[in-house]
């Protein structure tokens, strides 16, 4: 059934100040979302005080400055710092997004930085992802062709059936969309969530794959596709500018031309 | 996110479960066909009820014995309750977890949308064709 209350350790403590050095004009406040299951205890919000002058724009920038500076046990994922990895996926200023290509500037207020919503939480802004990597996996995502490869081992597209993959090839997997979707917090364990529904459009809308039927066969049902209910969080949050959303229409309307 | 975590079953073998259905697209398109065809009959159903709105019992019966409203209203109560029925069933799927208790919830709204469509369609029957 639905769950009212919230369990114990999803209750967020206030937490510890982290003064600015002396001497800083230019404040602003970061809240952070801490939490250590080591530690037993519950997670909290740690304020650091983060000195503007002396910090670059993004707010990638700002938390690698307080682990760097200020506190060396927050812990949070990134790579390439340039919307490229996908790996500083967060909720930042209440929305999903990829820390190195988020503002500071764009944030209103304290600058509130919490893991993506609804996975389990690793450590601090670190989410479990190995659900929606199975889930990945579960949708095959990889070229499958019964005729041979021509012996230059290049599969031929014409522009156009190459066109059909704009808008998809783009994705980088970070999971602010899927993390987003309300029909993914209540039943992530079967729907498979926009992130995924859209790479499998990836492989549907590719003019070289031979296992389009069998890829819409395991998408068929109530719970890893149908789940989605057009709501469009995903379409809304995707910091890449992508549309899960229509992704996800088109693979209905193809349920449908199938049919006959 | 309520997958076990004491199973040591392989996070794809969870994934995978029991398989594709391979269902839903009926279900998809009937709602958006029903959702579709209750546009006009919801039109025509209030703007017949509205200029009926001071209407004595005998005009009324009058105005349902006539084939074409009694068809149309039949349809509306069979497009109508099928919608319903339809929707009430994904919203049961989204929020009720236990299997169980799913099953019985979406059997106890499907039964009882039908049943009051039966009854709904039977009565306009007995009207038209009663006298
Ligand atoms: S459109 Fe579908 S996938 Fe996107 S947020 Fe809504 S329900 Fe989720
Ligand atoms: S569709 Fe956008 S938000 Fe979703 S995983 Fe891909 S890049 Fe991230
Ligand atoms: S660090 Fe790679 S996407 Fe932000």
């Amino acid at each position: 059934m639905v769950e009212l209350s919230l369990p114990k350790n999803s209750q967020i403590k206030p937490g510890k100040t982290h003064k600015a050095a002396p001497g800083a004009k230019n404040i602003r406040n970061f809240k952070v979302y801490r939490y250590d299951p080591d530690t037993g205890e519950n997670p909290r919000v740690d304020t650091y005080e983060v000195d503007m002058d002396a910090c670059g724009p993004m707010v990638l920038d700002g938390l690698l400055k307080i682990k760097d500076e200020m506190d060396q046990t927050l812990t949070l994922r990134r790579s390439c710092r340039e919307g490229i990895c996908g790996s500083c996926a967060m909720n930042i200023d209440g929305r999903n997004t990829l820390a190195c290509l988020k503002p500071i500037e764009e944030c209103s207020g304290d600058v509130k930085v919490y893991p993506l919503p609804h996975m389990p939480v690793i450590k601090d802004l670190v989410p479990d992802l190995t659900q929606v990597y199975a889930q990945y996996e579960s949708i095959e995502p990889w070229m499958k062709a019964d005729t041979p490869a021509p012996p230059n081992g290049e599969r031929m597209q014409s522009p156009e059936e190459r066109a059909k993959l704009d808008g998809l090839w783009e994705c980088i997997l970070c999971f602010c969309c899927s993390t987003s979707c309300p029909s993914y917090w209540w039943n992530g364990d079967r729907y498979l969530g926009p992130a995924i529904l859209l790479q499998a459009a990836r492989w549907i809308n590719d003019s070289r794959d031979e296992a389009t039927g069998e890829r819409l066969d395991n998408l068929e049902d109530p719970f890893r596709l149908y789940r989605c209910h057009t709501i469009m969080n995903c379409t809304q949050t995707c910091p890449k500018g992508l549309n899960p959303a229509k992704a996800i229409a088109d693979i209905k309307m193809k349920m449908v031309e199938r049919q006959g | 996110m309520a997958s076990s975590h004491s199973s040591l079953r392989s996070p794809l073998g969870r994934v995978r479960g029991l398989g594709s259905a391979k269902e839903g697209v009926h279900h998809w398109w009937a709602q958006r066909v029903t959702a579709v065809a209750l546009v006009p009959l919801i039109v025509w159903f209030v703007w017949s009820i509205l200029s009926m709105a001071d209407a004595n019992f005998v005009e009324f019966t009058n105005w349902l014995y006539d084939p074409l409203n009694a068809t149309l209203m039949i349809l509306f109560i069979v497009a109508a309750f099928h919608h319903a029925q339809l929707g009430l069933q994904v919203v049961i799927e989204d929020y009720v977890s236990g299997h169980g208790l799913r099953i019985a919830s979406i059997l106890l709204v499907k039964l009882l949308c039908a049943g009051l469509g039966a009854l709904a369609v039977v009565s306009i029957l007995i009207v038209t064709f009663g006298g």
